[in-house]
């Protein structure tokens, strides 16, 4: 699969992209690229994979010592794994499957970003938190109770705070690794719908094992597997509607009409 | 299996949409029949029992419903409950042809007219193994089965042809007759759509299979059964 599969602007393309874990390869000759301001979902059977893709687009997987990459994934054609680390997590946010906030206030969770690269005028600080709270459908929620730990929110309510957190920092990518596998069905939805709005904004890369959410939510969708020395590849990936509508592939037929996986 | 509920939901819902077809198949052929032997009775028999046909019609819609909603099928699944629901409307419409056909009958009643039976016999006996065939290769999904079906339209279309010749003929002839000259016309012309929308039920097996909407070659109209 060569790069500019689709008419959209590639925010990200991964070339001959590889990645082992010590003599174990996790990652086989990944060929894609991601939309710009798309949401594009990652879909797959377990361990084919996919959220090992997803951290590469961030180097989180460089926290594992044994990690070997070969390849490229570029960013607006800069090679990411030729940038600095801190610089490309700046552009590139994450929201994990568990909300985690941190055990501080709302307001501080949101400023932590900010704060960290080295923000502190006070003014400034609270237009961003409001900001980031706002895009992230939380601000009328929480505007009364800013000083509140994080903590005392709901799960749904927290995983968007961890939204607003990694928008805080004005990320250009934002990564899920099943964001809403956690939460209660009006609450996954609204993530849903939160993620929809902050795509004109942003590119968004989702993992989910949830076949409806990857349908109803995104707008591409790319299909992982395992070859059988267990590397993850690329069985198929297209536009949404396409692929859960009549997919090539029988792999990812099989797949996404629950016959396997 | 994982799918195991599913596949025999489908399984369930194919025999019954085989079922619709056959009560189908024979409210046609008997409309025609009575025709020929002018039987009254039987034709208010048919014209009544379209309600069954209603009525499993709406059933299969549900139970076609309750899978799209439960199961939340995807790809051919998908493709599959969608055509199922679309051709069970179109078995009933053509239900309605032969509820058509037996009004019409009704209201012949007892007036003297030539009508051409053996014309009529010969375009339902077609339309209905053109049906027969065509939800075969639905319920089989085979898609060269269901390609070769739709051309063989073109032998009820000439029958229609010829009965609105001779119709069209017999009414400028005899002015007194256009009201049953229309009344044959109409019986054609029901057993004539009977025919196209087989090609709709194919174009469906074609949808499952491929995964593409396209329009197969056949002499399809939009006009009404007339006589429901």
């Amino acid at each position: 699969m060569q790069p500019s599969q689709f008419d959209e602007n590639p925010k990200i393309i991964a070339h001959n992209f590889n990645l082992f874990y010590g003599d174990f390869q996790a990652l086989k000759e990944i060929n894609v690229d991601i939309p710009e301001n798309a949401i594009t979902s990652i879909i797959g059977p377990s361990g084919c994979g996919k959220s090992t893709f997803l951290r590469s687009i961030n180097r989180m997987n460089e926290l594992i010592p044994s990690v070997k990459t070969t390849g490229q994934i570029k960013m607006d054609d800069k090679d990411i794994y030729k940038q600095d680390v801190v610089e490309l997590r700046k552009h590139v946010g994450m929201v994990f499957q568990r909300p985690n906030p941190f055990p501080k206030s709302i307001f501080d969770n949101v400023a932590y970003g900010p704060r960290a690269h080295g923000l502190k005028n006070k003014a400034i600080l609270e237009e961003i938190v409001e900001k980031s709270l706002t895009d992230a459908a939380l601000w009328d929620e929480v505007k009364d109770d800013l000083h509140k730990s994080g903590l005392a929110l709901s799960g749904g309510q927290q995983q968007r705070l961890c939204i607003a957190r990694a928008l805080a920092v004005e990320p250009e990518v934002i990564l899920m690794d099943e964001p809403a596998s956690a939460l209660d069905p009006i609450a996954t939805l609204k993530i849903e719908e939160l993620i929809q709005n902050l795509k004109k904004d942003y590119t968004i890369v989702i993992v989910t094992h949830n076949m409806q959410q990857a349908a109803r939510a995104s707008d591409y969708t790319m299909v992982f597997n395992m070859n059988p020395d267990r590397s993850g590849y690329i069985v198929e990936y297209g536009s949404t509607s396409q692929i859960f509508t009549n997919p090539h592939e029988k792999i990812t037929e099989d797949y996404i009409s629950g016959r396997f996986g | 299996m994982p799918r195991e509920t599913l596949d025999s939901k489908l399984a369930q819902i194919k025999n019954e949409i085989y079922l619709l077809g056959s009560m189908v198949e024979q409210a046609v052929l008997d409309s025609v029949d009575t025709l020929r032997t002018r039987d009254l009775k039987e034709a208010k028999r048919i014209y009544d029992e379209d309600n069954i046909i209603n009525e499993k019609r709406y059933a299969l819609e549900n139970a076609i419903i309750i899978l799209l909603a439960t199961q939340q099928p995807f790809a051919r699944d998908l493709r599959l409950l969608a055509a199922m629901l679309l051709v069970v409307n179109e078995l009933e419409r053509m239900a309605d042809y032969a509820k058509g056909i037996a009004k019409i009958n009704i209201k012949i009643g007892k007036a003297d007219i030539a009508i051409p039976v053996r014309d009529f016999q010969q375009m339902a006996e077609q339309g209905v193994s053109m049906l027969h065939r065509g939800l075969g290769a639905f319920i089989e999904q085979n898609p060269n089965l269901a390609a070769a079906i739709p051309q063989e339209d073109d032998i009820v279309d000439q029958l229609y042809n010829k009965v609105y010749r001779t119709a069209i003929e017999d009414a400028v002839a005899h002015l007194e007759n256009i009201d049953q000259a229309n009344n044959i016309l109409w019986i054609g012309h029901n057993l004539e759509r009977f025919a196209d929308r087989v090609t709709n039920i194919c174009e469906r097996t074609l949808f499952i299979t491929t995964g593409e909407l396209m329009e197969m070659d056949s002499s399809d109209d939009e006009n009404d059964a007339g006589g429901d």
